[in-house]
């Protein structure tokens, strides 16, 4: 298959001291949506931000393993170089420029692309978000989280990227707002044939759009396979969709269980 | 009154230099964080340099303004690829500590080429007064006052609508999401440290051409504080105002300390007597940013 995004054993060390990617592998099928889910401190962001170049910022080294896009090596470069080749990733928390308005946020989603485009993908953007063109104007700090997140995936929009990172879109948002943004991504996809790996806790939002999906645990993939598969898998989804197997509440046996079977997958 | 009308339009032109001063604080200060202690240094740089080549090189003043600002810009690079870039993601006040001390350095420079003796620049503008409302102005108060507006909306322009303008405030407001979008943050900061430059520069080149210079017009660094404190640290039209309101306020004060009390001097602390009270009032300045919070 066609792989635009593959990572290799990456390992990845926070302040030179805590190892937090043990040797994490995966592949972003072109074209497609791969979701990465995971629990809280699994991993997840900090796999996405090795991938685009701003675990520098933090602190953070790549101390193994490859990330290969299009079959060549991307780690190691500065997050503008990783922009300007097509990668572009929507962080965590949203991350809006509170005291620019709408519009200039949407025009920073455009910084690394020609000026002639700019007009017509601020078209598409309002194409997909409506709200945001009646709020163009408006400092983007006074939005709702909702419309915030519609700013942030605007951004992702306006730069066009061919391998798209997105950060728990879900996160905090209503449930209703959560299925419209969902399909506004699966959209986005199917129009642009933009890849896109997917983080996030919702794993029934995410398994719902995405066709592949892995899951990780403590800095290494347990367990992928397609979202149909691991959708009718009995350990996701009791621990990843809440469906107890019984109907009973999970009890530590089921854990422990859970554990072992954990440890035999990995 | 007359007397009063005289001090407040001399504190404006005095005011508009302290705005552009400001102004190159307060960019600096939004994109970098940087707190810079030599911005009045900048100022003292740019007023010299212009005064060589006008008088020790003979070059036509408008050349002489222009190449100024031209050296301007590399002294905004030389200063963030030397100084401050060995410094990013290091403790704030160690970076503060550091302007500290460039403000002595260049402040050493400039009294090793030139003196510390005053140096008068050559007359550009006429001397003949212009009478504006009946009140006798210099014209080079009249070109200060222009230019200073003039800088004022070009900047304005840049930071509203220009595709770099934009993503330095993107930058100062958030780094990594602006780094994010791919925006090249550290060719930001020496955006930031050319604009403090060049606009420090041209407040020395007219501060030259009114009153002449001296190794000691590096203290305008420290009216500058009263001015951006009252405007907001990081807010340009504050520092536009805090600058104009700080000048007039100054002139005025010391013009009336001078009438009542017969006491001369007061200017140079009237601006931080001002400070304190204002502060008092309005802690986060007249237009200080108070994080934005949704309800
Ligand atoms: N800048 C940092 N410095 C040090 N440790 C960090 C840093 N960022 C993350 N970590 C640690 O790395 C681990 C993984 O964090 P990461 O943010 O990748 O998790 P995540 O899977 O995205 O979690 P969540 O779902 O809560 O967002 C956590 O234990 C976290 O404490
Ligand atoms: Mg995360």
């Amino acid at each position: 298959m066609d792989d635009i995004l593959k990572v290799e054993n990456l390992e990845v060390v926070y302040n030179d001291v805590v190892l937090v990617l043990k040797g994490l592998s995966l592949a972003c099928p072109r074209g497609r949506i791969t979701a990465l889910l995971g629990a809280n401190g699994a991993g997840k962001s900090t796999t996405l931000k090795a991938i685009s170049g701003l675990l520098e910022t933090e602190d953070g080294e790549v101390t193994d393993g490859v990330v290969l896009y299009n079959d060549e090596p991307i780690q190691g470069l500065i997050p503008e170089r990783i922009v300007k080749r097509g990668i572009f990733q929507v962080m965590e928390g949203r991350r809006i420029f509170e005291d620019l308005t709408v519009e200039e946020n949407l025009r920073c989603g455009a910084f690394t692309r020609p000026r002639s485009e700019i007009a017509e993908s601020m078209e598409r953007v309002y194409a997909y978000f409506p709200r945001l063109k009646e709020r163009s104007r408006q400092l983007a700090g006074y939005m709702s989280g909702g419309e915030q997140q519609m700013c942030a995936i605007g951004r992702a929009i306006m730069a066009r990227p061919e391998l798209l990172l997105l950060d728990e879109p879900s996160l905090g948002l209503a449930p209703l707002l959560v299925e419209e943004i969902f399909e506004i991504i699966k959209r986005f996809n199917q129009d642009e044939g933009v890849t896109i790996l997917l983080v996030e806790q919702n794993a029934r939002a995410a398994l719902s759009v995405a066709e592949r999906a892995y899951i990780m645990e403590n800095g290494r993939v347990v367990m992928d396979g397609t979202a149909d598969d691991l959708l009718h898998n009995p350990d996701v989804q009791e621990f990843y969709l809440g469906m107890g197997r019984t109907g009973d509440k999970k009890s530590y046996r089921d854990v422990k269980h859970y554990r072992r079977r954990k440890r035999w997958l990995g | 009154m007359e007397y009063y009308l005289q001090l407040i339009v001399n504190g404006l032109v005095v005011g508009s230099i302290y705005s552009l001063v400001a102004l190159g604080f307060v960019i600096i200060y939004k994109a970098t964080k940087v707190v810079n202690f030599a911005q009045g240094e900048m100022v003292m740089v740019g007023a010299y340099i212009c005064f060589a080549l006008t008088v020790q090189f003979n070059i036509p003043f408008i050349w002489a303004f222009l190449i100024t600002l031209g050296f301007s810009v590399l002294l905004g690079l030389a200063i963030e690829r030397m100084v401050l870039r060995p410094l990013i993601g290091e403790e704030h006040i160690s970076v503060i500590m550091v302007t500290v001390g460039m403000s002595s350095v260049l402040k050493s420079l400039v009294q090793l080429c030139w003196g510390t003796q005053i140096k008068v620049y050559p007359q550009v503008l006429p001397t003949e007064p212009v009478m504006i409302a009946g009140l006798p102005v210099a014209p080079v108060y009249i070109a200060a006052f222009i230019l200073s507006v003039i800088l004022f909306a070009v900047f304005s322009v840049f930071f509203k609508y220009s595709r770099t303008g934009v993503a330095m405030r993107a930058t100062a407001f958030d780094q990594q999401a602006a780094q994010s979008m791919g925006i090249g943050i550290k060719n930001i900061f020496a955006m930031s440290w050319c604009i403090a430059c060049i606009v420090s520069a041209v407040g020395g080149v007219i501060l030259g051409n009114i009153n002449g210079i001296n190794s000691h017009i590096g203290h305008l660094g420290l009216k500058v504080f009263p001015a951006v404190i009252l405007g907001g640290l990081d807010s340009l039209l504050g520092a536009a105002l805090g600058g104009l309101i700080i000048g007039v306020l100054e002139n005025v004060c010391d013009g009336a300390a001078r009438q009542f009390f017969n006491l001369g001097g007061f200017r140079e602390v009237a601006a931080f007597i001002i400070l304190v009270v204002i502060l008092m009032i309005k802690p986060y300045g007249l237009f200080g940013t108070k994080e934005i919070e949704r309800v």
